[in-house]
């Protein structure tokens, strides 16, 4: 109570004293009453104020009046400088929200652990091996047959978890008419109680349910889908779900939290791994495999020799497996088999998006970090001017007593109050913005969604640093202070170089970080900038593109007859058949063999396409003709130049044949079409052969179909405004064939460029903020420099030296600062591209319009900041400087 | 053993014997408690006083109340706290000793 008493006496300090004041009247009243004389009573108390003094100081926590007594005096200092400290408020604030904002979407990406028990004990396995290309690459699928041979190997040390990725997927409630897309996972049944879950309604999946095709079909789906897709109605359990033909009955209903285990997406719809079709393929890899270690396991010493033994088991598994190197060369089956086994933790879950923004996120950061420091400085500048400004009252109270200690606590504070208004303003730009950034990653039909709480985690991170940053403002300021000679301080002034040199290292630190800023910014701005420069070869424009599918498959007759019926359809120009369309997801690959040949190591990608495939995507025909609705496949192919390259260099291509791989039928190239970057804007041109829609087999009977793509040209620039009616036109035939995905050409050109969007607009708009910090940090010292030597320039414009040495004086070192950091900058920036190389798109370091465009953005801007001081400078009257001293 | 010096022990012990005989009295009053009980033998120092009161409030041994005078000004009473008569009892037992011990010495010098 006394210690409560004592710090709540502390904040009401005057009050105290006139309670205790009042007590002591009280006291020589009641005396005088019982007869005392008026003056007697008066002077037994001494000296009244002694007395009272006493009285206070034992009713108080001095050390904690005096911090009030601190506070106050700082924030009257920050209110007088109202311009000043709402700038310095601001700058800080944008800084410190930005680093949190990015520090929330790095942790929930990156490092945030999955609501389930054990996340530290949980690992994913995977292959690290030599790619087509000859490039090492990292395969992280198995195949379900492999995964099951694994997780009877281990059983005693640890458990394997199958499960898939989490593909977007048709999936029907009631008739095939409303069709919609839900994210589902097939996973291993072991899965649920390995981790620890809890069914929020219902049950979840038991090993009984995951014994193969004969199992009973049955589905969980996740809190989050019950409860933004059903309004968590109860009446769920029991309700059939359709999946490509399959029914299943819903049981249950996960846990709140668990979105399952591919961070960035939500999962849906839960199913037991042995009810795809793919888990009794011994050559598919098509799941994930999740090690889970047993509860007090030392992961150092077991995680090893578990590895080597999966590994073992594993590659005897695929060496022994008949059916997956069928008609591969030894070669190849000899780069397949090479590969090492690796554990990595998986405990915040594994995704695509971390793989595709770990680097990006990385350097988000650095960026954020900088803008905050080049702030930091700034403030931390200005604070060493105004202590400057206030040497003489520092002196003073110095000489008469007061602790060097008190002055240190006075700068910190006025520094904590700033970093505290700043850090409350920089917590909502914080709410606001990781959240808006997330909303431009990936595409808005498929947005990437993460947990962003405001929890312990962020508060923690926040509050360290706001204390990182009182320390960086307030540090110097507060050495400098405490380092006040009063002597010299009250002769008429210190050392006046003392200060400005503390200041020029800070200038030159400022312009290092700023031309690191803009030294990334540029690059990161120049990669899109060439990614999105990138000739096309295809047109992009006024193409509604309508995914389609057919469960059981249609013949390509059927196809053709829809196309025209859409063809005829208002508003459309003309229309063709794609198996998938440029720049999808889809891709698929060949082998190539020439004449009989074993297949080259090099595999082609292929298309099938419709005719007027090529005059609809505006890619023309270099030589040879398009193709004819006569033309089937296996028989005709057109293909791209590095096709012919790499298959028939120098020899002319028209009228050649080749196989897909050995004993396959011949195609004969009946056209040859320019390069186009075909599936990823960022990938290097490859061998492309295009076959006709109409496919047939041995028999030369027509196969069926059962996924493709109109493309369809329209007339307005809006092509999706068609999309509603065209659907109904291709639901109304009524021949099996649904819409399952509506998207424009357009659409997959921007995606392909979402990443580097969204990193060059945040990297220009910190270059941005970094520049203006930096100039105006450069201004406030020039100008502050300018002022202080008012007595020098004085003098020597007195006695005659010219306007040039002057502006040479005022700006010599500066510039030499800022040579300085812009070198500095540099080679840091040098070092930073190589951590980001992989988000560059043909940008290098070593360009010249990445080492220029920062140099002279920073020179524009320190020439901007001088003006001024030189001009006050040059305008400084002798007389009236003299005069006044 | 005493801590404080016999002077200021001896105010404290005076100060809480009295609260624990008569709750919610003033400063004054106090003061005037230990005059006349003590025959004007012993007087406490305004000066002394008050403070002494203050810390031990802030000690938690005595709690302070304003009240409403007939004059209309208001009087701060004190009165004793649990720890107070604990306080009371180590301070009485403490005084006897060291007055056995002074009354000791004087009888064998």
């Amino acid at each position: 109570m006394s210690f409560w008493s004592r710090i709540s006496n502390a904040v009401r300090g005057e009050r105290l004293n006139s309670e205790i004041e009042e007590e002591l009247q009280s006291h020589i009243d009641e005396a005088i009453a019982a007869g005392r004389d008026p003056n007697e009573a008066r002077r037994a108390f001494g000296s009244r104020l002694h007395t009272l003094e006493v009285s206070h100081s034992i009713r108080v926590s001095e050390w904690l009046e005096s911090v009030f007594a601190d506070v106050r005096f700082g924030w009257r200092q920050l209110w007088r400088n109202k311009v000043t400290t709402a700038a310095a408020v601001l700058s800080l604030a944008l800084g410190i929200g930005s680093c949190v904002a990015a520090f929330r979407l790095i942790d929930a990406l990156l490092w945030r652990p999955l609501p389930i028990s054990g996340a530290g004990r949980l690992y994913v396995l995977s292959r690290k091996l030599i790619g087509p290309e000859g490039r090492p690459m990292e395969d992280s699928y198995w195949s379900t047959p492999d995964f099951k041979v694994m997780r009877n190997a281990v059983k005693d040390r640890a458990d394997l978890v199958a499960i898939s990725d989490a593909d977007r997927t048709d999936i029907t409630w009631t008739t095939d008419d409303d069709m919609e897309k839900a994210h589902v996972v097939y996973v291993s049944a072991n899965m649920f109680p390995l981790f620890g879950l809890e069914p929020a309604l219902g049950r979840l999946l038991i090993s009984e349910d995951d014994q193969g095709p004969g199992s009973s079909p049955y589905a969980v789906i996740s809190w989050d889908y019950w409860n933004h897709r059903f309004g968590r109605d109860p009446k769920i359990i029991g309700r059939p779900l359709h999946i490509d033909g399959r029914t299943f009955e819903i049981i249950g209903v996960g846990p709140r939290d668990f979105t399952g285990t591919e961070t960035g997406t939500v999962t849906d719809i839960f199913l037991p791994l042995s009810l795809n079709s793919l888990a009794t393929q011994d050559g598919v890899s098509w799941q994930h495999t999740f090690l889970m270690l047993k509860p007090g396991v030392n992961p150092a010493t077991t995680l090893e020799p578990l590895r080597q033994h999966l590994s073992a088991v594993s590659h005897a598994f695929e060496a022994q497996c008949s059916t997956c190197f069928r008609g591969i060369p030894q070669a190849t089956i000899n780069r397949l088999l090479n590969k090492k086994l690796v554990v990595n933790p998986a405990g915040a879950g594994i995704s695509e998006l971390q793989k595709d923004y770990r680097r990006l996120l990385g350097a988000l950061g650095l960026l954020v970090a900088l803008v905050l420091l080049i702030a930091c400085v700034n403030v931390s500048n200005m604070m060493t001017a105004q202590a400057t400004a206030r040497a003489q009252e520092m002196a003073l109270r110095i000489s008469i007593g007061a602790g060097r200690s008190r002055l240190v606590r006075l700068i910190l504070i006025q520094s904590a109050l700033l970093a505290f208004l700043a850090s409350a303003l920089g917590a909502f730009f914080a709410a606001w913005s990781a959240p808006f950034v997330l909303s431009l990653v990936n595409s808005p039909e498929n947005p990437a969604r993460l947990a962003l709480p405001a929890d312990w985690r962020v508060l923690l991170f926040g509050f360290a640093l706001m204390i990182l940053v009182v320390l960086l403002l307030g540090l110097l300021p507060a050495l400098r202070a405490s380092a006040v000679r009063p002597v010299a301080a009250l002769k008429g002034g210190e050392d006046p170089h003392s200060p400005r040199r503390l200041m020029r290292g800070a200038i030159a630190i400022q312009v290092a970080f700023c031309v690191l800023v803009l030294f990334l910014s540029s690059m990161f701005v120049s990669s899109f900038k060439r990614l999105q420069d990138r000739p096309l070869g295809f047109s992009i424009n006024r193409l509604l593109l309508l995914e389609t599918v057919s469960g059981k498959g249609q013949l390509p007759i059927v196809w053709n007859q829809t196309a025209e019926v859409l063809r005829a359809a208002p508003g459309v120009n003309s229309v063709a058949i794609a198996g998938w369309p440029l720049l999808g997801r889809i891709q698929i690959n060949s082998d190539i063999s020439v004449v009989g040949a074993p297949p080259s190591p090099t595999p082609a990608y292929f298309r099938p396409v419709s005719p007027g495939f090529f005059s609809i995507m505006e890619i023309p025909i270099v030589s040879g003709r398009d193709f004819l609705p006569e033309d089937t496949s296996p028989g005709a192919a057109i293909v791209n130049e590095t096709f012919v390259n790499t298959y028939f260099p120098n020899q002319d291509p028209i009228g050649r044949t080749f196989e897909r791989g050995p004993n396959q039928p011949v195609n004969k190239i009946i056209g040859v079409t320019p390069d186009i970057p075909d599936h990823n804007l960022r990938e290097p041109l490859r061998p492309l052969f295009y076959v006709p829609f109409n496919e047939i087999d041995e028999k030369s009977a027509p196969k069926i179909v059962d996924l493709a793509t109109f493309i369809i040209h329209t007339e307005t620039p809006n092509s999706l405004a068609l999309a509603g009616t065209l659907r109904q036109v291709i639901a109304q035939r009524h021949n099996g064939l649904r819409v399952s995905n509506i998207t424009t050409e357009l659409d997959l050109y921007r995606d392909q460029t979402v990443r580097e969007r969204l990193i060059a607009m945040l990297a220009a708009f910190f270059a941005v903020v970094a520049l203006l910090l930096a100039g105006i940090g450069l201004y406030a010292v020039l100008n502050y420099s300018v002022l202080q030597r008012r007595r020098e320039i004085g003098i020597r414009m007195a006695i005659g030296s010219p306007r040039i040495n002057i502006v040479r004086i005022v700006t010599f070192d500066v510039f030499l600062m800022i040579a300085l950091g812009t070198c500095a900058g540099m080679v840091l920036g040098f070092g930073a591209a190589r951590y980001v190389a992989s988000l560059f798109y043909q940008v290098k370091a070593t360009d010249a319009e990445i080492i220029a465009i920062p140099a002279v953005a920073i020179l524009v801007t320190m020439l901007v900041a001088t003006f001024p001081a030189v001009l006050r400078a040059l305008q400084t009257d002798p007389t009236k400087i003299l005069r006044a001293e | 053993m005493a801590k404080t010096d016999a002077l200021q022990g001896s105010l404290d012990l005076l100060v809480l014997k009295i609260l624990s005989r008569r709750q919610r009295l003033h400063g004054y009053a106090i003061m005037a408690t230990i005059a006349d009980t003590s025959g004007e033998v012993l007087r406490a120092e305004e000066g002394s006083l008050y403070p002494a009161l203050y810390r031990m409030e802030e000690a938690g041994w005595i709690r302070a109340e304003w009240v409403k005078k007939d004059t209309g000004r208001r009087a701060r009473v004190y009165e004793l706290t649990a720890a107070g008569k604990k306080q009371l009892g180590a301070e009485e037992s403490r005084w006897q000793s060291v007055s056995l011990a002074i009354n000791r010495v004087l009888r064998e010098a």
